[in-house]
């Protein structure tokens, strides 16, 4: 049997008080809600500004007449149409630079001798802005689509590469380790421990290409293009169009944020084990 | 099968870890490895467990394998090393997908694993939803799911609090009862090494050399018994007065550098 040890008894002469909290703050959480009120609000001011005329309607089209400018878009057939090259680009591009920077990052994550020499171009590559290319690839591949989709793909394939084999690199060595105790083939390693231990960063590296497809193809688009969202942002600036201008640039926004959400499920899909 | 250290030595660059370390594991035999920090315990083990090639000297193997064995020498790990992406399950059948085992034999050894060692009721949850002590155990139900020969157990305890530690230590004398499987054993805790072990190698500050191989004069059934717990109290001290003053210098060494 053991013994319990008494309760302290309580010094009644002096009086109690309550240990000061002292551990708030330093944990930022923050209500989505907040940040739709918060542009709704910026929104309102906005369109107040514009209806009030207390800005030139040339300069800052009031939100109203931005949305009529995206209406009159959709309905016309204009808005698809430029959609559409743009799409065709970004996907064809994003694709192409995504599967060879996922290959290429790979090799530089498990091959000594890759990654020598990739790590080597890679750096001396990657901070070129892709788009000072564009003249160049023109000459080399013509006038048509071929020089801007290659632009978009040189520039997702290596944000895709480095994010690739920082996720293999950092994918925990003991699983490496723990799969080779058992004699797991060299092969299997790589699809069941590497793959999904660098998915996240994979995935992280997605977000940004995706950026960075979307900056492309615009640039691309302003400098050498008849139809897509880029051409049709710039030849309403150049019209003084200032409507259809940010009409443009709200449908470029809205495309970001649809790609945003798309990884977002990828990842709610594909990490839902973290 | 017996497992053979033959005269290992190793050193990662200029630092010597091992020198010239030699000693049996027979078969059935649990043989814990113990000494100060640093002093090579774990990387003995991964070269023992072909992780890691020795500078000098080899690991071996004496006989055949035991019937239907998959993986002869298999590692209970520190930290664990669960798939976090995979289920409990998942993770027990991982090493067995790439062997000769049907679908249905394969489940049938998960289930036998998973039962032994009470996770039945969890297959389906994912690390990240278990105990470090359950976490251990999926560890140690994926061990069991190849059929060892011997354990490499790198200090398999030592990332759990003490309750958990003493519920897991009672599954490895269960596990080990019947003298079918042998298991090296390193830790830095006395009293796991006698609760467990048939032979204590203690190794020196680094570079580890055997410095002793003790004997534990009981059963493990017997040490579980009340009135040997002075005899094992004994045989701890024993061993820490093997080891205390090259713990102190061992400690000081790694203050310094």
């Amino acid at each position: 049997m053991l013994d319990r040890a008494p309760q302290a008894k309580e010094q009644a002469t002096e009086a109690k008080r309550p240990v000061e909290f002292r551990g708030a703050g330093f944990a930022p959480g923050g209500s989505r809600s907040s940040g739709w009120v918060a542009l709704a609000l910026v929104i309102a001011v906005w369109q107040l500004a514009g209806s009030a005329g207390w800005v030139n309607a040339l300069f800052l089209p009031a939100p109203s007449a931005i949305a009529v400018a995206i209406t009159k878009l959709a309905t016309s057939g204009a808005l698809w149409h430029h959609l559409s090259w743009s799409l065709l680009r970004i996907g064809t591009g994003w694709i192409i630079g995504t599967v060879a920077g996922v290959i290429v990052g790979f090799a530089i994550g498990l091959s000594g001798m890759a990654r020598g020499v990739g790590i080597t171009f890679i750096s001396a590559l990657f901070p070129i802005p892709k788009i000072a290319l564009l003249p160049l690839l023109i000459l080399w591949l013509g006038i048509g689509e071929e020089p801007k989709i290659a632009t978009i793909a040189l520039g997702v394939f290596f944000s895709t590469a480095i994010s690739v084999y920082s996720g293999v690199d950092a994918v925990p060595r003991n699983l490496i380790r723990m799969a080779q105790s058992f004699n797991v083939p060299f092969h299997a390693i790589v699809r069941r421990v590497i793959w999904p231990g660098a998915l996240p960063s994979i995935l992280a590296g997605f977000r940004i290409t995706a950026s960075v497809a979307l900056l492309l193809v615009v640039s691309a688009e302003m400098i050498g293009a008849e139809y897509g969202i880029g051409a049709f942002v710039l030849q309403a600036g150049n019209l003084m169009q200032t409507d259809q201008l940010l009409a443009g640039v709200v449908i470029l926004s809205l495309f970001g944020l649809a790609v945003g959400k798309l990884i977002n499920l990828l990842e709610a899909r594909l990490l839902h084990w973290r | 099968m017996d497992l053979i250290a033959d005269h290992i030595s190793h050193r990662f660059g200029a630092l010597d870890v091992l020198d010239d370390v030699s000693f049996q594991v027979a078969a059935g035999e649990v043989v814990a490895i113990v000494g100060p920090s640093g002093c090579g315990k774990s990387t003995l083990l991964q070269i023992l467990g072909g992780l890691l090639q020795p500078g000098r000297g080899a690991a071996q193997l004496r006989g055949a394998p035991p019937a239907g064995s998959l993986n002869p020498l298999t590692f209970v790990f520190q930290d664990f090393a669960l798939l976090p992406w995979n289920t409990v399950e998942e993770n027990v059948a991982f090493p067995l997908l790439h062997t000769a085992l049907s679908p249905s034999e394969r489940g049938a050894v998960i289930d036998d694993a998973l039962r032994r060692t009470g996770l039945a009721d969890f297959r389906a949850a994912y690390p990240k939803q278990l105990s470090g002590g359950m976490r251990q155990r999926v560890g140690i139900a994926r061990a069991l799911a190849v059929r060892p020969a011997i354990l490499l157990m790198d200090e398999p305890l030592s990332a759990l609090d003490s309750q958990t530690r003493e519920l897991l230590m009672e599954d490895f004398v269960g596990l080990l009862a019947d003298g079918a499987m042998g298991a090296v054993y390193v830790t830095h805790n006395l009293e796991e090494a006698v609760r467990l072990a048939d032979r204590v190698v203690v190794l020196s500050r680094r570079p580890g050399r055997i410095r002793e191989i003790v004997s534990i004069p009981m059963t493990r059934a017997e040490r579980g018994a009340v009135d040997a717990r002075g005899k094992m109290a004994a045989l701890q001290a024993d061993l820490w007065s093997l080891i205390r003053k090259e713990a102190i210098d061992a400690e000081r060494e790694v203050q310094h550098a």
